[in-house]
C-alpha cells in the first residue's frame, strides 16, 4: 500500500528518543502518520516532489547531532557590517556559548522552557512536515521580546548545518513579541559539508498589540540541501509583520509562509526574490488569512530562473466573511532565462466578504532583447547589461529591507549573482 | 572613416539591403532618404550591430576595422553611435547610473581614466545644456514616461556624453514638433566637428533645413539609387519619391 511506503522513510526516525514536550510530540507524530508524506497528487505539493527526492537521496534517517564549531567559523559567517546580537545554531541546536552580544536578549533553549506553547500557531494538521517537526524537534530556541521593548539592532539567527547522510535537521523557533515590541530577525544558514541533508524547520511567531516584526531570510545553502520550512505568524491588533525571503540555492526548497491577521489594522507583508540556476527547485507557498475587518496584506515575489531550475509560487489569500474593508495585494513576476527553466505560479483568492479591495497578478516573460541591445549600443558589456536589466527587475523587492547594512549586503549578493556589479 | 561595400542584409531570410555602397569621411554629414520600407532603418541597425539582421554579403570598415566582426558594445566603444528611432524605456534603471556605466566603459576601452562622481556630474551638467534637458528627467528611470520629444533629446544627450566619431540618427526628427526639432538639431550641429561624421536617416526633408547635409542619398529597395547634394533633398520634397521609384522600376523591367 502506498501509504506504507510513504511513512516508511521516517518510520525508524520517529522511533528515536526525543526529550521533553511529550504531549506535543505525540500529537505531531499522530498527525504525521495520519497525513502521510505528500505526493504529487497532494494539491499543495503538486509541483514539488519533495517526498520522491527525499526517498531517492536519503535513507536510514536519524536526528542530526550538533557538531563542534569554532569562534572563527562563527565570525567568518557574520554578514559584513552586521552588529546586532547573534544566536548560533549547529544542526538546529542552539549553542549558547557561541552566541554573541546577547546580554540584553531574553531567550532560552526549548528544554529550558518547557511551557513553550509548541504548535499553538503552526498547527500540525496543516502540513505533514510541520507535524513531523513537532514530533522530532530538538534544542530549538524561545525568544521573547518584552512589552514595549525596541530591539535596535537586528538579531541574527545563524544556522550551521553539517550532516551525515540520512541526518534530519529539525530546527524549531518560537518568537514572542510583546505588545508594542519592535524587532528584526535575520535568518542565515551556512552549509559546512557536502553530504545531502534534510532541514525541516518550523518557526512560530506571535505579534502582540501594535508590535513590529521583520523577518529576513537568506537561503544560500549548498546544492545538496533539501529544506522544508513552515513559518507561521499570528498578528494581533495594529501589529505589523514583514518578511523578505532571498532564495539563491539549494537542491529543493519549500517555503510555507502563513500569516494570520487576527486583529484589526494589522498588516502582513511578504516579499521574496528567487534567483535560481542549475537544477535548483524553490517553491514558495504563502498563505494570508484575513479574519477581521480593516487589515492589510501586501505580497510581491520576483523570480529569475536560468538553466533547468524550477520555481513554484502559490499565493493564497483567504478573506473571511467578517473581514470587511480588507486590502490584500499580491504580485508575482518571473523572468525565464532558458528554455528549460520552469515556473508554476498560482494566485489563489478565496473571498467571502463583500466590501474588500483585493488584487493579484502574475507575469512570466523573458529578458527584453530590445532593452539589452539599447544598453549594448551605448557601450555597456553584454553580461553587465543583462545584469543591469535583471537587477532593475528584481531589485525593488530589496527596498523592503529596512535595515540599511543588511539591504546592502543582500544587494551585493544579488548583483554578484546577476553579474551586474557596477 | 566609414566604408560600406556591396552590403547585403536580410531578416528572417527576407533580403532588405541589396548592395549598399557608401563612403563617409571625417567632417561630413550624409543624409539617407527614401520611401517607407526602403531599408533606411535596417542600414542603421546593421551598422550598430542589431542581431536580428544577418549580413549575407559585403563588408563594412570603420576607421580601418572590420565593423561587422565587432559586438554592438565594441562598436559603440570604437565610436559608432546610433540614436534610436524608438528609444527603449527601461524601468528600474536610473538614467544617471546607466550613463555613468556607459561612459566609463567606453572611456576604459579608449584607454582613458574612469570619471569619478564629481567629474561625471560636471560633464553631465555641461552636456545637458546642449539639448536643454532637465536634471529631473535624468533622475528618473531611463526613458520611462518620457514624451516623444524628451526621448529624442535624451538620445542626443547620450550622444554628447559618449563623444562618438560616427553618429547615425535614425529618424530622429519623426514626431517632433518644431521646437523640439530645433533643439535636437542645434545639439547635433554643436557636436559636429572636422573629426567626426554624421549620418542622418530621415523620411522628411524638413530636418535637413536644420542639419545641412554635404551629401544626400536616396535608398530604394535596399540600394542607393541616387546621390547628390542638398539640392536633391529639396527636389524630393517637391516631387516626392514616385519619380525615382518609376525610373528604377522601369529600368528593372527593361
Amino acid at each position: 500500500m502506498s501509504t506504507l511506503t510513504k511513512q516508511n522513510l521516517f518510520e525508524g526516525f520517529l522511533e528515536s528518543s526525543f526529550v521533553g514536550f511529550e504531549k506535543a510530540r505525540e500529537e505531531g507524530k499522530a498527525s504525521f502518520l495520519n497525513q502521510g508524506l505528500p505526493t504529487l497528487k497532494s494539491e499543495e505539493y503538486k509541483f514539488t516532489a519533495i517526498t520522491k527526492k527525499l526517498e531517492q537521496s536519503l535513507s536510514n534517517l536519524s536526528p542530526a547531532k550538533p557538531f563542534d564549531l569554532s569562534e572563527e567559523e562563527v565570525s567568518e559567517a557574520i554578514p559584513q557590517g552586521f552588529e546586532g546580537p547573534i544566536l548560533v545554531f549547529s544542526n538546529g541546536h542552539l549553542i549558547k556559548n557561541l552566541c554573541l552580544g546577547i546580554d540584553h536578549l531574553n531567550f532560552s533553549t526549548l528544554s529550558e522552557k518547557l511551557e513553550t506553547p509548541i504548535g499553538s500557531i503552526a498547527k500540525v494538521d496543516k502540513d505533514a512536515f510541520a507535524a513531523l517537526n513537532q514530533a522530532s524537534f530538538e534544542e530549538g530556541v524561545f525568544i521573547s521580546i518584552p512589552k514595549k521593548e525596541v530591539v535596535e539592532k537586528p538579531i541574527l539567527l545563524l544556522s550551521f548545518n553539517k550532516a551525515n547522510l540520512g541526518d534530519v535537521i529539525s530546527p524549531r523557533v518560537w518568537i514572542d513579541a510583546g505588545d508594542f515590541a519592535e524587532v528584526t530577525f535575520i535568518s542565515h544558514s551556512i552549509n559546512k559539508g557536502d553530504t545531502p541533508y534534510f532541514v525541516n524547520k518550523v518557526v512560530e511567531i506571535k505579534g502582540g498589540l501594535n508590535s513590529q516584526i521583520r523577518y529576513y531570510r537568506i537561503q544560500n545553502e549548498g546544492k545538496n540541501a533539501f529544506e522544508v520550512s513552515n513559518i507561521e505568524t499570528n498578528l494581533l491588533q495594529d501589529s505589523r509583520f514583514t518578511s523578505v525571503t532571498l532564495s539563491l540555492s539549494g537542491e529543493m526548497v519549500r517555503n510555507n509562509l502563513s500569516l494570520n491577521l487576527l486583529g484589526s489594522n494589522s498588516e502582513g507583508n511578504m516579499y521574496g526574490i528567487y534567483l535560481l540556476n542549475g537544477k535548483t527547485h524553490v517553491d514558495n507557498h504563502t498563505n494570508v488569512d484575513h479574519t477581521i475587518p480593516h487589515a492589510e496584506s501586501n505580497e510581491l515575489y520576483k523570480g529569475i530562473l536560468a538553466d533547468q531550475s524550477r520555481g513554484v509560487f502559490n499565493g493564497k489569500i483567504f478573506v473571511r466573511q467578517d473581514a470587511q474593508k480588507t486590502n490584500a495585494f499580491q504580485q508575482n513576476n518571473n523572468i525565464l532565462l532558458s528554455n528549460d527553466a520552469t515556473i508554476n505560479t498560482k494566485p489563489q483568492l478565496e473571498i467571502w466578504a463583500d466590501d474588500v479591495k483585493c488584487s493579484h497578478g502574475c507575469t512570466t516573460g523573458q529578458l527584453d532583447e530590445e532593452a539589452l541591445f539599447y544598453l549594448q549600443a551605448r557601450g555597456i558589456d553584454k553580461i553587465q547589461a543583462k545584469g543591469l536589466l535583471l537587477f532593475a527587475f528584481a531589485g525593488e523587492v530589496l527596498e523592503h529591507i529596512e535595515n540599511e547594512s543588511f539591504r546592502e549586503y543582500c544587494t551585493n549578493l544579488v548583483q554578484e549573482r546577476l553579474g551586474s556589479k557596477f | 572613416m566609414l566604408s560600406i561595400k556591396n552590403l547585403h542584409a536580410s531578416i528572417e531570410g527576407t533580403p532588405i539591403l541589396r548592395g549598399i555602397n557608401l563612403e563617409v569621411k571625417a567632417g561630413e554629414v550624409h543624409a539617407i532618404m527614401g520611401p517607407n520600407g526602403s531599408g533606411k532603418s535596417t542600414l542603421a541597425s546593421v551598422l550598430a550591430g542589431r542581431e536580428e539582421y544577418e549580413v549575407t554579403e559585403g563588408e563594412v570598415f570603420f576607421k580601418g576595422k572590420d565593423l561587422l566582426e565587432l559586438a554592438p558594445e565594441d562598436r559603440a566603444r570604437e565610436g559608432v553611435f546610433l540614436a534610436f528611432q524608438y528609444p527603449v524605456e527601461i524601468p528600474g534603471v536610473s538614467s544617471t547610473n546607466f550613463l555613468r556605466t556607459a561612459v566609463n566603459q567606453v572611456r576604459e576601452y579608449r584607454g582613458l581614466e574612469a570619471l569619478d562622481a564629481v567629474k561625471f556630474l560636471t560633464m553631465m551638467k555641461e552636456k545637458m545644456k546642449l539639448v536643454e534637458i532637465d536634471q529631473k528627467l535624468l533622475s528618473r528611470s531611463l526613458n520611462e514616461g518620457f514624451s516623444g520629444g524628451e526621448k529624442k533629446r535624451n538620445e542626443i544627450f547620450q550622444m554628447a556624453m559618449l563623444e562618438p566619431t560616427l553618429s547615425i540618427l535614425d529618424e530622429t526628427d519623426s514626431g517632433l514638433d518644431i521646437d523640439a526639432l530645433r533643439i535636437v538639431s542645434n545639439g547635433v550641429n554643436q557636436l559636429k566637428s572636422k573629426d567626426n561624421a554624421t549620418i542622418v536617416v530621415t523620411h522628411y526633408q524638413r530636418l535637413l533645413d536644420y542639419i545641412v547635409p554635404d551629401f544626400v542619398h536616396v535608398l530604394y529597395k535596399g540600394r542607393i539609387v541616387k546621390s547628390g547634394t542638398k539640392d536633391l533633398a529639396l527636389e524630393l520634397e517637391e516631387k516626392g519619391y514616385d519619380w525615382i521609384k518609376e525610373a528604377i522600376d522601369s529600368e528593372a523591367t527593361v
